[in-house]
């Protein structure tokens, strides 16, 4: 027990300084700028056939949803603000955020597991390249800023899903008033929420992934492992992170 | 800049110790400009950790490394990396860059040169002719757009030679240069190292399992009018010049010539003695 604690609390301090070094990075030279716009392609534009048919159902899911529980009450009219709010809230960074860990914080474990196996991370250092600098620093800047960018373009388009769904559909409200109570119910804590998730949930994949494939020993059954391993971890700390932001917010 | 008297590399009293085996075990030696030492040893007596150790690639537990005249122990990883990039090292597999093109690998080290602003301004056409020079050197002109999982294993291991050497390093450091290559190919690596040394008056460190590697190294010169090899005569004081490390659980058991290490009596030494992989 004592022996498990003891790894857990390094591994976490290991996990930490490789955080500080990618940061300090960012502000120090040389900066790999083909790296980092190669990455922001690769996990940005890369993603967005994944993240929009998943923000797409996520919107028509709630609307269909909602539309039978809303009857109920004799609520219909609230359709639009309910999709707005747990779209932007909570499902839209949630959900990108676990499928651009699916996606990415395998590949950069995989892709950086390989090159550490077969001695390409120490060529690098050999070579007199930084590899946090080289290989970390342009996936984080890269995955916190694309994903805020990819949680909007799923929100709008779950916002445009529900809105066919509850409208020409269902007809529960009339297409003018879904937007505009839609929107109106949206307040700036709500907006904040919705783009300060994806940024922490951006930098948790990209350092999650970096760090399990930079400590991956054992050949090609290692790379598997840390692959899997950067996935549990990543999806875990992005509940954590938004348990821990709406703990924040909803006491605001 | 170490002045041109002070050794390339000096170990003193270097010791490394992985949990409850020595890695390195007082390890001492010196090497100036031009001069070879040949890493002999079992398997897991510390010789790729030794090469490591140079550069700063493991941190040791004891004793002093200077390279170039700079204390290795006492630079951080960020301060070593200048240092790092005037050295060549080949790895055991090549360590080539996979996702890259082999032109592309051997750029690299020149382009990040001109990162460190050591070849500020230079241009990327000159930095790409002396990428396909080295290329050409190592008689690898025609694959510089292929991949390295498009070349064979001898083809990457010279590859791996070529981004050594294409920043004209004083000191190369070589991991098992010729394992898993049938004999003509690893001679045609070993002349290409010998020529190295000798066209450049580059400091190497090789670390081998083949007594042949050695032997070619200190019984050879490379002359540059007719390309050729040519067997140093009895005598000849530039085979002094290559010397002979034997070593056994993370310590130097035998330091010294080719003519010293084949009439050495140590049973653990002779194993090493014209051993044919």
């Amino acid at each position: 027990m004592l022996r498990f604690l003891k790894t857990s609390l390094t591994s976490f301090q290991d996990f930490l300084f490789l955080a500080g070094r990618a940061f300090a990075n960012l502000f120090r030279s040389p900066h790999y700028y083909d790296d980092v716009f190669l990455q922001m392609d690769l996990i940005g534009v890369g993603s967005l056939p994944i993240v929009v048919p998943t923000g797409a159902l996520s919107g028509a899911i709630i609307a269909l949803q909602m539309s039978r529980a809303l009857s109920t009450y004799g609520a219909n009219s609230e359709v639009g603000p309910i999709v707005a709010l747990t779209l932007v809230r909570e499902l839209g960074p949630v959900l990108t955020a676990l499928l651009v860990a699916g996606r990415n914080a395998s590949g950069i474990a995989s892709e950086l597991g390989s090159m550490k196996v077969t001695e390409q991370i120490d060529a690098m250092r050999a070579l007199g390249t930084d590899p946090v600098q080289k290989l970390v620093t342009p996936r984080l800047f890269a995955t916190a800023t694309m994903l805020p960018c990819l949680t909007v373009v799923a929100d709008a388009i779950g916002w445009v899903a529900a809105y066919l769904i509850a409208v020409p559909l269902l007809h529960l409200v009339s297409s003018g008033y879904y937007w505009s109570s839609s929107w109106r119910a949206l307040v700036p804590n709500d907006l904040a929420q919705g783009l300060i998730k994806p940024f922490l949930f951006g930098i948790i994949i990209a350092l999650v992934g970096c760090y399990y494939g930079l400590r991956t020993t054992g050949g090609t059954q290692g790379v598997g492992r840390a692959t899997t391993q950067a996935v549990v971890s990543a999806s875990i700390w992005i509940f954590f992170v938004t348990f821990l932001i709406d703990k924040i917010f909803v006491n605001l | 800049m170490a002045e041109i008297s002070n050794p390339i590399v000096d170990f003193k009293g270097v010791s490394l110790r992985f949990e409850d085996t020595w890695a390195l075990q007082n390890v001492s030696f010196e090497l100036n400009a031009g001069d070879t030492h040949i890493i002999l040893g079992a398997a897991g007596s510390g010789k790729t950790t030794l090469l490591k150790a140079v550069i700063g690639l493991v941190k040791i537990d004891a004793g002093d490394i200077k390279l170039f005249g700079e204390d290795v122990r006492s630079l951080s990883e960020h301060d070593l990396y200048p240092l790092r990039s005037r050295t060549g090292v080949l790895f055991q597999e090549g360590g080539l860059f996979d996702s890259l093109s082999v032109g592309d690998n051997v750029e690299y080290p020149l382009l990040n040169q001109q990162n460190r602003d050591v070849r500020s301004g230079e241009a990327l056409s000159s930095i790409e002719d002396q990428a396909r020079e080295t290329l050409r050197f190592v008689e690898l002109e025609n694959t510089f757009d292929k991949f390295p999982s498009e070349v064979s294993g001898g083809m990457r291991r010279r590859v791996g030679i070529a981004r050594a050497i294409v920043t004209e390093p004083p000191l190369v450091l070589y991991d098992s240069p010729t394992a898993g290559l049938d004999p003509i190919t690893a001679n045609t690596i070993m002349a290409l190292i010998l020529k190295e040394r000798d066209v450049r008056n580059t400091a190497s460190l090789i670390v081998t399992h083949r007594y042949q590697d050695g032997e070619l190294m200190s019984e050879f010169r490379y002359d540059p009018e007719h390309q050729e090899l040519i067997r140093l005569h009895e005598g000849d004081g530039a085979r002094h010049r290559t010397r002979f490390i034997v070593m056994k659980q993370g310590e130097i058991v035998f330091f010294g010539t080719r003519e010293e290490l084949a009439s050495s009596s140590d049973e653990y030494v002779k194993r090493f003695v014209k051993h044919e992989e």
